[in-house]
C-alpha cells in the first residue's frame, strides 16, 4: 500500500511542476500521465523518441548548413586550399577547345540489368554493379548468376541481359560518394565543357574487347561518337582520356578503327590521324598487371591475404563461409574475359626471369633516402628481390640461386579426378579437374616466371585460358608485318601490334608512383578442405629487409600498377620512331607522387598518386585541361619523371 | 482493484498480485533507479510519442520492403480479376522480336534539364536535374531556380553564365518526376522483345528553346541523325522507328525538313536520308495543328487548372494571400523566355480553326447532348452551337452573339500608354506594364479573336516575345509550296507550310487519346484588382449547363491537352493519299484509342487511358508500337482505328491540297 501512494503523488508534484517554463503545457500531459504508466514499451518509445528528435535536429543542421562549410573548415584548419584546376585554368583565359572521350577502366562502370530469370524481379534497368550494390546481400546467388558469363561463350548466359549503363553517370562515381571521373569531369565544365563534348565510351568490361562490339557494336559506338564530336565541334581533333583497363581498350580501338570491315571499323587507314589529338593514359596497365595473376591462380589479391594473416581462425576455418565465398568469386571473375586482358606481356623479356628483373635493387623509399647515409652495395646485397619469379612456391624458393633451384616440370603431369566429388563440382573452378597429382606437380615447379605463368594457367585453369587465348596474347612480336597479327587477340598487346599512322598525334602515360604495387607472390599449398582453392599466398612469408610483406613482393608503383607496366612503352618501347611506332608519335611520361592527404578533410586527397583516386589529383587534372584546351606535350613541359623508369627501360632488353 | 493496479509504482516489483506482462518491465524498472525519480513531463510525452510513430513508421517501411514485388499486383487481381498480360509479355509469345531501332522524341516540359553552370546561388547542383526528378529546388530556393530556367528575353539563349542542358540517354524523359512514367512502360515492353540501349535511343532536346536553336547551341539535330545513322548501320541496315511524342511531333517535323536540307541550314543528309533511315514515325498525341491550351498560356500564364481553382477559392486567389498573382507573374516571365511555347500556337487560322461563325467541330456538343439524352430527344433544340471558332471571346456575351450582332473596334491601331507602369512592376518581365491602359481596353474592346486574330493579339500584348518568336514559327498556311521562302527553317515545323519528305515506303501514323474534354475556346474578362497583375483572366463565371462551356473555357473532343482535330487532321485528310503536303504519297494512319479511366485507383494511371501523357501507359497502344518495331505495317496493324468525327470535321475544313 504504501507503494501505491508514493507513486500516486502528482498533487505533490505541482509545485515542482510550476517551476517549469510553461505551467500549462506541462499540466495537460500530467493529468494524462496519472494515469499511464512509465512501462518498458514506454521508455523503449521514449529513448527512440529521442534518438530520432535528435537526429532530425542533425539532419535538419545538417541540411541548412551552407555546402560551402566543410571547405570553410578545412580552410581554417589546414589553411586556404588551392584553387581547383578548372578555376586556375580558368583563369589564365583557357577556354573548351577538344572534344574530350573518357574510357573507363574494369570494374569502374556501372553495368545496369536488361533481361533476368525471376529472382531480379523489380531490378529492370537498376544498377547490379555500381551505385548501392545492394542487390549483392539481398540476394547473392542471383546476383552472381546475372553477372557470370557464359563459361563456353563468354557472353551472356541464356535469358540474362546486363548492359553497360551509358552516359556520363556510368563512371563518374562507381559508388555513393566515391568518384571516378566527377572531379574530372566538373573541372572540365569549368571550361565550358558539357555533355556536347565529353562522351564517357562505357563498355561491359566483363568480355573480351572484340566481344563488346560483337554483342553491343560498342566500339561502332565510339567511332560514331568521335566523328560526331569532332565535326560538331569544328572539325578539333579529340582528347581521349582512358583509365586502367580502358587504356588496353583504346589500344585495341585503334587497331579496330583502322581496320577494314567486318573484323574492324573500316575508318580507312588514317582514321586516327584525322580524329585523335592525343591519348592521354591514366595508369595503363601497357604490359599487364601482376595482381591480375594471383586474381585468376586463388582468387585473392593481397588485402584478402592480409586479411587471413590478421584472423587467420576465421579464414581458414570457414566461418562466415570465406573460401566458399572465394570460390564463388573465382567462378564469376573466371567466366570474365576481360580479366585476361591484364595477365603479364612480354613474358621473360619485359618482366625478367629467374635471376634478374628491371627493377632488382629497388627497395621502398630509396628515392627519399638519397641524401641520407646508406650503405648502398650493402643493401643492394640483402635486398635482392627476385622479381623476375613472379609465383614461388615456399619463400625458400623466392631467394634460392638459380643453381640451386630443382624444379620438376608440370606440364606433363598426370591430372587426377581424386578431389572431385559432387558438392565441389557446382562450384566451378576447374581446380576439381586437376586433381592432387596436377596441384602437387604444380608446386614442385617451385618458381614461375612471366612467361610460364601463362603456361601455368594453362595447367590449371585451361578453358578460361583457352577462351581467353582466342582474344589476347601476351607475346612479343617478332615480325609485325606478319600477317597473323591482323587478328583481333593482338590488337590489346602493345608488343605485337604498331601504333597508328598518326605523327601529329600525342600519347601521354600518367600515373602515380610512390606506392608499394604488388610485383611477385610467395605461394603455399592448403589442403584444409576439400572444396577448397588448393593454393595461397603464404603470407607468413616476410622480410623485414627486402620488399617481401605478407607473402607479397611490392615495387613501386601505383598500388595496382607497376611502373614498369605503365611507363616502359612511353618511355622506352613507342619513343621515337620504332618498330612499334612506326611513324614517330610523340610519347611523353608524366609522373605524380603520391602524397597522401594531409587530413580526414581532404577525403581522398588532391595529391594522391593511386590509381582510382589519381583521378582527383589536382596536377594530373590541370595536365588533362590543358591538352584539352589545346596545349602540347611540350608545352606542358614535356615528361615528368620521379621514379627510375628509364633505368628500369634500359636494362629491358627489346629489340626497337 | 483494476484503479490501483494500474496506478501501481515502478518500484512495486515484489507485490504477489499475479500481473505478469508488468514484471519483466519493472525489473528494468529497477535497474535504472533514476527513473523513479523521474517525472512524465511534456517533453518526455513528446519523445514518447515520437517514439510511437517512429517505430510503427519502421515496422510499416520494414514489412513494405519484406514485402514481395509482386504483393500489390497480387491483391489488385484479388479484386479485379487477373490482369492482361503486358504487351510486351503478348507480343513475344507470337514469336515476335526486336527488329527496327527505335528512336524516342520526348515532348515539351517531359524531358529533365541539369545545370552545368550557374551563379552562386546554385552551389552543389552541378550535374543536378533543375527540372524533373524531384523538383527540390523549386522550394529551395524558387527565384534562384526560376533565374536558371529563363531564357534570355533577346537572344532566347542561356542568359550569361548560366548552362542548363538536357539530360541525355534513356533516363532523361523515362519518368519525369518519381514514380510519374512517361516513357518508362513502353521502354520496358520493348525490353521484353529484346530491345536495350543499343536499338533505343532517347532524343532528348532542351524544350526550351526554339528548335532550329536546339542545333545553334547544342548541335541536337546532329547527335540525332549521327545516332539514327550509326543505329540503322549497327541493326544491319534495319530502318528506324521514329516515336516522337507531343510536341516532340513538331520537333521531329522539323528534323525531316532539317536533314535533308542542304548545310549550313540543314543538316545536308541529301534528299533520300528519311527514304533511307526511317520506316515510319509513330506520333503520339502530336499537336500538328497547334494546341488552343498554349493561347491562355501566354496570354495571362494560365490553363483551365488554375482558373477553376480561382474559381473554387476566390479569396484566396484574388487577395493574393500566398503571393500566388505575384507567382504568376514570375512563372509567366519564366515561360515567355522560352520559345518552344510559340511552336505550339494554333496553326492555320481561321481555316483550320473555324471563323466568327463557323468550326469544324461546331455540332459537337449538340450530338453529345443528344446521345446523352437520346430518350428524351427534342431534335428542335435550337440551342446555340458552340462558336469555337472565337477562341477568345471577352465576356460570355460576344461568345453567343451572331456574327452580324459583334461589335469590334479595331485594337491594331490603339495607342499603347505608360500609365501603369510602375517601377516595382518592371522586375517583372510580362510587357503588360508597356501597354498600359489604353491599350488593355482596346485589347477587350475587339471582343472576339479568332485564330488568326490571336496570333495578331499576341504580337499586340507582347510584341518583344513574338518577335523572337516569329522568327522560328509560323502560322500561315502556304500558298504555294515550291516557294523558296519555305526553305527557312521557321516554316520546318508547321505541316502546313512543308511538304513531307519524298520517301514514299515510310509510314506516318497519329496515335491520340479522345474521349476527353479538350480546351478549345476561351471567355475572358478584364481585372484591375491589383496594380500589378495580368489585366487578363479567364471569365470562371461564364457556364452553360447545356453545352460545352464550363468555367469560361469551351470544351471539345480530345486527350485533355491537344483536340483532336489539330491531331487527327493532317493524317485523316491534309496528307492522305497523294497531296500537295505529301507529294510522294507516304502511307498515313489514324489510330484513335478511346478514354477509359482506371477501374479502381489500384491500377495507378490505367492501361485504358487516353489522357495526353498517360496514353503512353495505354496497353493497345503499346502493342500497336511494338508490332510496328518488329517490323508490321499499318496494314497489318489493321489501318485506322476512329472514335470520334475526325473524318467529318475534316470535310468540313475547306483547304487546298
Amino acid at each position: 500500500m504504501p507503494v501505491i501512494r508514493r507513486k500516486n503523488a502528482p498533487e505533490t508534484e505541482t509545485p515542482e511542476a510550476s517551476d517549469a517554463e510553461d505551467d500549462k503545457k506541462s499540466k495537460l500531459p500530467e493529468r494524462k500521465s496519472k494515469d499511464k504508466k512509465w512501462s518498458c514499451i514506454d521508455t523503449c518509445c521514449w529513448l527512440v523518441g529521442c534518438i530520432c528528435v535528435l537526429w532530425w535536429f542533425l539532419l535538419f543542421s545538417y541540411n541548412a548548413m551552407p555546402a560551402s562549410f566543410p571547405q570553410f573548415v578545412t580552410e581554417a584548419i589546414t589553411g586556404p586550399l588551392p584553387d581547383p584546376p578548372g578555376v586556375k585554368v580558368l583563369k589564365e583565359g583557357l577556354k573548351v577547345k577538344h572534344p574530350v572521350v573518357f574510357v573507363p577502366g574494369i570494374v569502374t562502370g556501372g553495368l545496369e540489368l536488361w533481361e533476368g530469370e525471376e529472382c531480379t524481379e523489380g531490378l529492370f534497368r537498376k544498377r547490379l554493379w555500381g551505385g548501392t550494390f545492394g542487390e549483392v546481400y539481398k540476394r547473392p546467388l542471383c546476383w552472381m548468376y546475372h553477372m557470370s558469363l557464359d563459361n563456353e561463350t563468354g557472353l551472356d548466359p541464356p535469358g540474362v541481359r546486363v548492359r553497360p549503363v551509358t552516359g556520363l553517370v556510368a563512371a563518374d562515381y562507381f559508388a555513393a560518394g566515391y568518384f571516378v571521373w566527377a572531379v574530372l569531369i566538373n573541372n572540365l565544365a569549368r571550361l565550358g565543357y558539357e555533355e556536347k563534348n565529353m562522351y564517357m565510351a562505357s563498355y561491359d568490361w566483363r568480355l573480351s574487347f572484340q566481344n563488346t562490339e560483337v554483342r553491343d557494336q560498342t566500339l561502332s559506338r565510339i567511332k560514331s561518337n568521335i566523328e560526331l564530336m569532332v565535326a560538331t565541334s569544328g572539325g578539333k581533333k579529340a582528347v581521349i582520356i582512358p583509365h586502367s583497363m580502358g587504356v588496353l581498350y583504346f589500344l585495341h580501338f585503334m587497331k579496330w578503327v583502322e581496320t577494314p570491315a567486318p573484323v574492324g571499323g573500316g575508318g580507312g587507314p588514317n582514321w586516327c590521324a584525322k580524329h585523335l589529338k592525343a591519348v592521354m593514359n591514366i595508369g595503363g596497365p601497357f604490359l599487364g598487371v601482376p595482381k591480375s595473376v594471383p586474381g585468376l591462380f586463388s582468387a585473392e589479391v593481397r588485402d584478402i591475404a592480409v586479411a587471413r594473416a590478421l584472423a587467420p581462425g576465421i579464414l581458414d576455418k570457414d566461418l562466415f563461409r570465406l573460401q566458399m565465398m572465394l570460390q564463388h568469386v573465382m567462378k564469376l571473375t573466371r567466366t570474365w574475359d576481360s580479366t585476361m586482358s591484364m595477365i603479364p606481356k612480354g613474358g621473360d623479356t619485359i618482366w625478367g626471369g629467374l635471376d634478374w628483373s628491371p627493377e632488382e635493387g629497388y627497395y621502398p623509399g630509396k628515392r627519399n633516402q638519397n641524401n641520407e647515409t646508406q650503405t648502398p652495395d650493402q643493401s643492394e646485397e640483402a635486398n635482392h628481390a627476385n622479381y623476375g619469379r613472379m609465383i614461388s612456391f615456399g619463400q625458400e624458393a623466392a631467394n634460392i640461386a638459380v643453381a640451386e633451384l630443382k624444379r620438376i616440370d608440370f606440364r606433363d603431369a598426370v591430372k587426377g579426378k581424386n578431389v572431385a566429388n559432387s558438392s565441389c563440382s557446382d562450384v566451378w573452378t576447374e581446380y576439381q579437374e586437376i586433381g592432387y597429382s596436377g596441384i602437387n606437380a604444380v608446386a614442385e615447379y617451385k618458381v614461375y616466371t612471366a612467361d610460364e605463368i601463362v603456361e601455368l594457367l594453362q595447367f590449371v585453369a585451361p578453358k578460361m585460358m583457352a577462351r581467353g587465348s582466342a582474344h589476347f596474347s601476351y607475346g612479343i612480336a617478332d615480325n609485325l608485318d606478319d600477317p597473323k597479327y591482323d587478328h583481333h587477340k593482338y590488337w590489346s598487346n602493345p608488343l605485337e601490334t604498331k601504333l597508328p599512322n598518326a605523327p601529329e598525334m600525342e600519347i601521354f602515360t600518367m600515373y602515380g608512383v610512390g606506392i608499394p604495387t604488388e610485383r611477385a607472390y610467395v605461394y603455399g599449398l592448403t589442403h584444409s578442405a576439400e572444396c577448397h582453392i588448393p593454393f595461397q599466398i603464404d603470407c607468413s612469408a616476410d622480410c623485414a629487409e627486402s620488399c617481401l610483406a605478407g607473402g607479397v613482393y611490392t615495387v613501386d608503383g601505383d598500388e595496382t600498377v607497376p611502373t614498369l607496366s605503365a611507363g616502359y612503352m612511353c618511355a622506352k618501347g613507342w619513343r621515337g620512331k620504332t618498330r612499334f611506332n612506326p611513324s614517330g608519335i610523340k610519347t611523353y611520361v608524366r609522373e605524380y607522387d603520391h602524397a597522401p592527404p594531409a587530413t580526414l578533410l581532404e577525403g581522398r586527397g588532391t595529391q594522391s598518386g593511386a590509381h582510382v583516386d589519381i583521378m582527383g589529383n589536382f596536377a594530373l587534372i590541370e595536365d588533362i585541361l590543358r591538352v584539352a584546351a589545346g596545349a602540347t606535350g611540350e608545352e606542358l613541359g614535356g615528361d615528368q619523371i620521379y621514379s627510375d623508369i628509364l633505368k628500369w627501360s634500359d636494362k629491358i632488353n627489346l629489340r626497337l | 482493484m483494476a484503479l490501483i493496479r494500474r496506478k501501481k509504482a515502478p518500484g512495486s516489483e515484489n507485490q504477489g498480485t499475479s500481473d505478469v506482462k508488468i514484471t519483466d518491465d519493472d525489473n528494468k524498472k529497477n535497474k535504472k533507479p533514476i527513473q523513479k525519480n523521474k517525472r512524465w513531463t511534456c517533453l518526455d510525452n513528446c519523445c514518447w510519442f515520437i517514439g510511437c510513430i517512429c517505430v510503427s513508421w519502421w515496422l510499416l517501411l520494414f514489412s513494405f520492403n519484406a514485402m514481395p514485388a509482386s504483393f500489390p499486383q497480387f491483391v489488385t487481381e484479388a479484386i479485379t480479376g487477373p490482369w492482361p498480360d503486358p504487351p510486351g509479355v503478348k507480343v513475344s509469345k507470337e514469336g515476335l522480336f526486336a527488329k527496327h531501332p527505335v528512336v524516342f522524341v520526348p515532348g515539351i516540359v517531359t524531358g529533365g534539364l541539369e545545370l552545368w553552370e550557374g551563379h552562386n546561388c546554385t552551389e552543389g547542383l552541378f550535374r543536378k536535374r533543375l527540372w524533373g526528378g524531384t523538383f527540390g529546388e523549386v522550394y529551395k530556393r524558387p527565384l534562384c531556380w526560376a533565374e536558371h530556367m529563363s531564357l534570355d528575353n533577346e537572344t532566347g539563349m542561356d542568359p550569361p553564365g548560366v548552362r542548363v542542358r538536357p539530360v541525355t540517354g534513356l533516363v532523361a524523359a523515362d519518368y519525369f518526376a518519381a514514380g510519374y512514367f512517361v516513357w518508362a512502360v513502353l521502354i520496358a515492353n520493348l525490353a521484353r522483345i529484346g530491345y536495350e540501349e543499343k536499338n533505343m535511343y532517347m532524343a532528348s532536346y532542351d524544350w526550351r528553346l526554339s528548335f532550329q536553336n536546339t542545333e545553334v547551341r547544342d548541335q541536337t539535330l546532329s547527335r540525332i541523325k549521327s545516332n539514327i545513322e550509326l543505329m540503322v548501320a549497327t541493326s544491319g541496315g534495319k530502318k528506324a522507328v521514329i516515336i516522337p511524342h507531343s510536341m516532340g511531333v513538331l520537333y521531329f517535323l522539323h528534323f525531316m525538313k532539317w536533314v535533308e536540307a542542304p548545310a549550313p541550314m540543314g543538316g545536308g543528309g541529301g534528299p533520300d536520308w528519311c527514304a533511307k533511315h526511317i520506316k515510319t514515325v509513330v506520333n503520339i498525341g502530336g499537336p500538328f495543328l497547334g494546341v488552343p491550351k498554349s493561347v491562355p498560356g501566354l496570354l495571362s500564364a494560365e490553363v483551365r487548372d488554375i482558373a477553376v481553382l480561382r474559381a473554387v477559392a476566390p479569396g484566396v486567389l484574388d487577395k493574393d494571400l500566398f503571393r500566388f498573382q505575384m507567382m504568376l507573374q514570375h512563372v509567366m516571365k519564366m515561360t515567355r523566355t522560352w520559345d518552344s511555347t510559340m511552336s505550339m500556337l494554333p496553326k492555320g487560322g481561321d481555316t483550320i480553326w473555324g471563323g466568327l461563325d463557323w468550326s469544324p467541330e461546331e455540332d459537337y456538343c449538340q450530338n453529345r447532348r443528344n446521345q446523352n439524352h437520346n430518350d428524351t430527344k427534342n431534335p428542335a433544340s435550337h440551342e446555340k452551337n458552340s462558336n469555337y471558332g472565337r477562341i477568345i471571346s471577352f465576356g460570355q456575351e460576344a461568345a453567343d452573339a451572331a456574327a452580324l450582332e459583334l461589335k469590334r473596334i479595331d485594337f491594331r491601331d490603339a495607342i499603347k500608354g505608360r500609365t501603369v507602369a510602375n517601377s516595382s512592376c518592371q522586375e517583372v518581365w510580362t510587357e503588360y506594364h508597356e501597354m498600359g491602359y489604353g491599350g488593355i481596353d482596346a485589347a477587350v474592346e475587339y471582343k472576339v479573336y479568332t485564330a488568326d486574330e490571336v496570333v495578331e493579339l499576341l504580337e499586340f500584348v507582347a510584341p518583344k516575345m513574338m518577335a523572337r518568336g516569329s522568327a522560328h514559327f509560323s502560322y500561315g498556311i502556304a500558298e504555294n509550296l515550291n516557294d523558296p521562302k519555305y526553305d527557312h527553317y521557321k516554316y520546318w515545323s508547321n505541316p502546313l507550310e512543308t511538304k513531307l519528305p519524298n520517301a514514299p515506303d515510310m509510314e506516318i501514323y497519329t496515335m491520340y487519346g479522345v474521349g476527353i474534354p479538350t480546351e478549345r475556346a476561351y471567355v475572358y474578362k478584364l481585372t484591375h484588382s491589383a496594380e500589378c497583375t495580368i489585366p487578363f483572366q479567364i471569365d470562371t463565371s461564364a457556364d452553360r449547363v447545356d453545352s460545352c462551356l464550363t468555367d469560361g473555357v469551351f470544351t471539345v473532343d480530345g486527350d485533355e491537352t491537344v483536340p483532336a482535330l489539330s491531331a487527327g487532321f493532317m493524317c485523316a485528310k491534309g496528307w492522305r493519299g497523294k497531296t500537295r503536303f505529301n507529294p510522294s504519297g507516304i502511307k498515313t494512319y489514324i489510330r484513335e484509342y478511346n478514354h477509359a479511366p482506371p477501374a479502381t485507383f489500384l491500377e495507378g494511371r490505367g492501361t485504358q487511358s487516353g489522357a495526353h501523357v498517360d496514353i503512353m501507359g495505354n496497353f493497345a497502344l503499346i502493342e500497336d508500337i511494338l508490332r510496328v518495331a518488329a517490323g508490321a505495317t499499318g496494314e497489318e496493324l489493321g489501318g485506322d482505328i476512329i472514335y470520334s468525327d475526325i473524318l467529318k470535321w475534316s470535310e468540313k475544313i475547306n483547304l487546298n491540297l
